[in-house]
């Protein structure tokens, strides 16, 4: 095996290569970039070992684009909560420390998929969270900014799961991507809970129907879904008499990549 | 087997939370719910199979143990077993007889929804495994004191927390992306429940997604059937065997 053949199997970017065969030279394993040898390819393997979470984690450009695609939204989220927490008046004392926590984890979000991406990363883009004018208030009153907080949650859960099936090839970037879906779902409750606790609407941690609470409602399309893996939660005897609200707050609904930037480029000033 | 009431247990409707509802409900899980041996799967047509079968279905090996079989079965039946815990355990919840005044309002809808949904997931795990599927568990709830509000809470959390990375953990040994994302389905609904116990139990703190569960990274847990399986089986009376479930 040569230092190619070794860098193949990890389907690095050229980037990256060119990144390990400059190490490689520099440590003297190989005299120049085109010198492929067994034993370069060995003594190399420490370098290529230290890259092994942006190998495993940007291995193709499908998975390239996906992981882009997160970051975009994970920078979305990011600096929302960043301008809220910053806005002075707008989070009541008693409720940020739920919203630290949040941002806390958008921006450990972003950093974990700018370091898989590496090189491949997008530009960081520029948001208008006023979404030209609908949004005015959004850092200046309470309720706007709750309802944009359950709208971004509750769709950012979807965007990852819409994303799974896409992400099966590599098995750690599919387990990644789970492991920040779930702390996803676990925002989207809990901002769910405390937007209906502060503007005493009825809302539940989970999404029961379609029902959009006041947020825009392509978030939610599709959310009363009760056809799973090919059957109907309705064609099962001894669910006849569980509620189609408890049906469909059961089960969480994918959405597309499309569906997704439509809902969110209203948002977007600058960057895809 | 019917279920006769309906779940429509919200906080704008206060009469269906109510005791009439729920003793509606227990009609449900029959008389043996008192007794306190809840069989709450029915009988599945797991067999007695001297070797694993081609199409990875569950059986009962020869001391009683229950194999969880290969393959995407497996996983299946893997989360049969913990919705199958889960389920019930709300179900002894909500049937508790100071279950009215135990819980606040609000607390009381969330055990309601979680039984609901639990059992949602566990009789849509039943159906799509057919014959496939493990046998009916005996939950064994002796460590859970359910007339005490801590232990209740505390109980739900670890259930859900775990159910959380249970199915984290078992995304990627799925071959069949169908069921993948019947997984994501479940997994955020799990992790949306946890994050609600725990904020009733820690109210306004961190707690919902603390950083005892989600790592510097912004990771929740993703956990390998072995160690989910080695937790749960304290609850469940059969030993259960994930010997032959995907490793990777």
């Amino acid at each position: 095996m040569n230092l190619n053949q070794l860098l193949n199997i990890f389907d690095l970017s050229q980037t990256d290569q060119d990144e390990i065969k400059s190490v490689a030279m520099r440590r003297g394993f190989i005299k120049k970039a085109s010198d492929f040898s067994l034993k370069a390819a060995l003594a190399t393997l420490p370098v290529a070992l230290t890259f092994m979470p942006k190998i495993a984690k940007a291995q193709s450009s499908s998975i390239v684009s996906v992981l882009n695609y997160a970051l975009l939204l994970e920078y979305l989220e990011r600096d929302f909560y960043k301008k809220a927490l910053d806005s002075s008046g707008l989070i009541p004392s008693g409720d940020r420390a739920v919203f630290t926590q949040i941002h806390k984890h958008e921006a450990a979000h972003v950093e974990f998929l700018k370091s898989a991406l590496g090189s491949a990363q997008g530009d960081q883009p520029v948001f208008d969270f006023t979404a030209g004018g609908m949004f005015s208030n959004a850092f200046s009153d309470y309720a706007t900014f709750l309802t944009l907080a359950q709208a971004f949650e509750d769709t950012g859960v979807r965007a990852y799961k819409g994303q799974a099936g896409n992400l099966q090839s590599a098995d750690d970037v599919l387990t990644a991507a789970l492991q920040i879906h779930s702390v996803e779902a676990r925002h989207a409750s809990m901002v769910r809970r405390l937007r209906g606790k502060r503007t005493n609407m009825n809302i539940k941690g989970w999404i029961t129907n379609a029902e959009s609470d006041g947020a825009p409602e392509a978030c939610y399309a599709g959310e009363d879904n009760v056809m799973h893996a090919g059957a109907s939660l309705n064609d099962i005897p001894s669910l006849s008499d569980v509620s189609m609200e408890a049906k469909t707050e059961a089960f969480d609904e994918p959405l597309a990549r499309n569906e997704v930037l439509a809902i969110v480029k209203p948002f977007i000033v600058k960057g895809t | 087997m019917s279920l006769t009431t309906k779940q429509t247990d919200r906080v704008t409707h206060p009469n269906s939370s109510g005791p009439l509802a729920r003793r509606a409900f227990i009609k449900y899980s029959g008389a043996s719910l008192a007794a306190g041996a809840v069989i709450l799967a029915g009988c599945n047509d797991a067999t007695t199979l001297t070797e694993l079968a081609n199409d990875g279905r569950a059986r009962i090996l020869e001391d009683g143990t229950i194999d969880l079989g290969s393959g995407d079965i497996g996983i299946l039946n893997y989360a049969y077993a913990l919705e199958q815990l889960e389920a019930a355990f709300y179900m002894m919840v909500v049937e508790h007889e100071r279950f009215d005044s135990m819980y606040s309002e609000e607390e009381r809808e969330i055990l309601t929804d979680l039984m609901y949904h639990e059992i949602t997931h566990r009789e849509f795990l039943k159906a799509a495994l057919g014959d496939k599927g493990i046998p009916g568990l005996t939950p064994d709830f002796s460590s859970v004191d359910f007339s005490s509000r801590e232990s209740v809470l505390g109980t739900a959390k670890v259930f859900e927390d775990l159910g959380v990375g249970a199915y984290n953990g078992a995304g990627k040994l799925l071959a069949d992306v169908n069921y993948l994302l019947v997984g994501g389905k479940i997994v955020s609904d799990e992790a949306r429940h946890a994050a609600a116990i725990r904020d009733v139990i820690n109210p306004m703190s961190t707690d919902f997604s603390g950083d005892d569960v989600v790592d510097e990274n912004g990771f929740d847990k993703a956990l390998m059937p072995a160690e989910v399986l080695a937790a749960a089986q304290p609850f469940i009376k059969e030993k259960i065997s994930g010997a032959n479930l995907p490793t990777r």
